[in-house]
């Protein structure tokens, strides 16, 4: 089976006044030095088959039209290899060799873990 | 008789009073759904307020793809007037027959209160009847209603007098440059995140001034040459 994981966030000029009521309760509950917090979602999509047998175009499409509105928010495609699609936290790269999944083409990548343009 | 159409998605709340409001000015209401995939004969559409597929994923994302909307897109851009509120305004977005998108309010809190609005375009379909800068007053509840675009197309809005709505006594939800509704650029497709269907009735609304989108559709229509 394969995983794919789909990263959504907001595009980093737009207010996430969600984030900034979870950086405040961070902050009550004792995380210093926090300065911001953005929230974001993940999907996690398992398919049946191999790797190789994912439709990458479809995917791409349905990721920018679908799981994430480009008016407003980025996203990201990983890939896990077979060996890691039973969910253990490292990931490779995955997408060495498969063109147009990243949002370079449709727009700027983003840090997932900044919001912040790569 | 002017027939408009009043599309129910699942989880959709004001088809019903926005059907009554076409009733209450003249128009026959015809009920769409969400799953026919070819959209019966109308003079105009209105997409209503509710929370369509529970505001899951995104407000309106998955009502975007329901069977009936390639239908009422490719009307839409024929010419069709359609009317976008609220959730409908969020489905007209995220159809991108709109402009910018609709995010959670700027305080996170749900506002329902009475809206004071004033129009600024009264060019469209859906706001002839109403005077310049004329000022309404309609209730407005919603939790995702800030309108968020970025500045080269809030310029474009701003000079193309597209902006048709505009906040007045206080920015309820964070809408860059206080803008409450839209057009596209024809006119025939207008969305407002307020409830005009809500104020028809001084018995049951904070006034009657919500009429008038339904009153200005039925002479747009009328003033048509061709029906699409």
């Amino acid at each position: 089976m394969a995983r794919v994981i789909v990263d959504v966030m907001l595009k980093p000029e737009i207010l996430d006044p969600q984030g900034r009521a979870v950086r405040a309760a961070l902050l009550r509950q004792g995380l210093r030095g926090v300065t911001d917090v953005r929230q974001g979602k993940q999907f996690v999509i398992d398919f049946g088959g191999p790797t190789a047998a994912i439709d990458y175009a479809k995917l791409r499409e349905l990721a920018e039209n679908l799981l994430a509105n480009p008016v407003i928010e980025n996203y990201r495609i990983r890939v896990l290899d077979e060996a890691e699609a039973d969910g253990t936290p490292s990931v490779t790269a995955g997408l060495a060799g498969i063109t147009g999944l990243d949002s370079e083409t449709t727009g700027p990548r983003f840090d997932p873990a900044t919001g912040n343009r790569e | 008789m002017t027939r408009i159409g009043v599309v129910t998605f699942p989880g959709t709340l004001d088809d019903i009073d926005a059907a009554r409001a076409v009733r209450l000015a003249g128009a026959q209401p015809v009920p769409i759904w969400h799953g026919d995939e070819s959209l019966t004969e109308v003079d105009a559409l209105i997409l209503p307020g509710g929370f369509s597929y529970g505001d899951y994923l995104r407000c309106g994302a998955i009502a975007r793809f329901s069977a009936v909307m390639p239908a009422v897109i490719a009307a839409a851009r024929r010419g069709l007037p359609v009317l976008g509120i609220c959730n409908g305004f969020q489905v007209l977005c995220e159809s991108r027959l709109l402009p910018g998108a609709l995010v959670r309010n700027e305080s996170l809190h749900f506002v329902c209160r009475d809206q004071r609005l004033r129009i600024e375009s009264t060019t469209t379909a859906w706001t002839n009847a109403f005077e310049s800068n004329a000022e309404i007053v309609v209730p407005l509840k919603n939790g995702e209603g800030r309108y968020v675009a970025d500045e080269p197309t809030l310029d474009r809005l701003e000079g193309q007098g597209q902006v048709v709505f505009r906040y007045l006594v206080g920015n309820p939800n964070g809408s860059r440059r206080d803008i409450a509704g839209i057009r596209n650029e024809p006119g025939n497709v207008v969305g407002l995140m307020p409830h005009p269907e809500h104020a028809v009735e001084s018995l049951t609304g904070p006034s009657e001034d919500g009429l008038g989108l339904f009153a200005s559709v039925i002479a747009a229509v009328a003033g048509q040459e061709l029906r699409v």
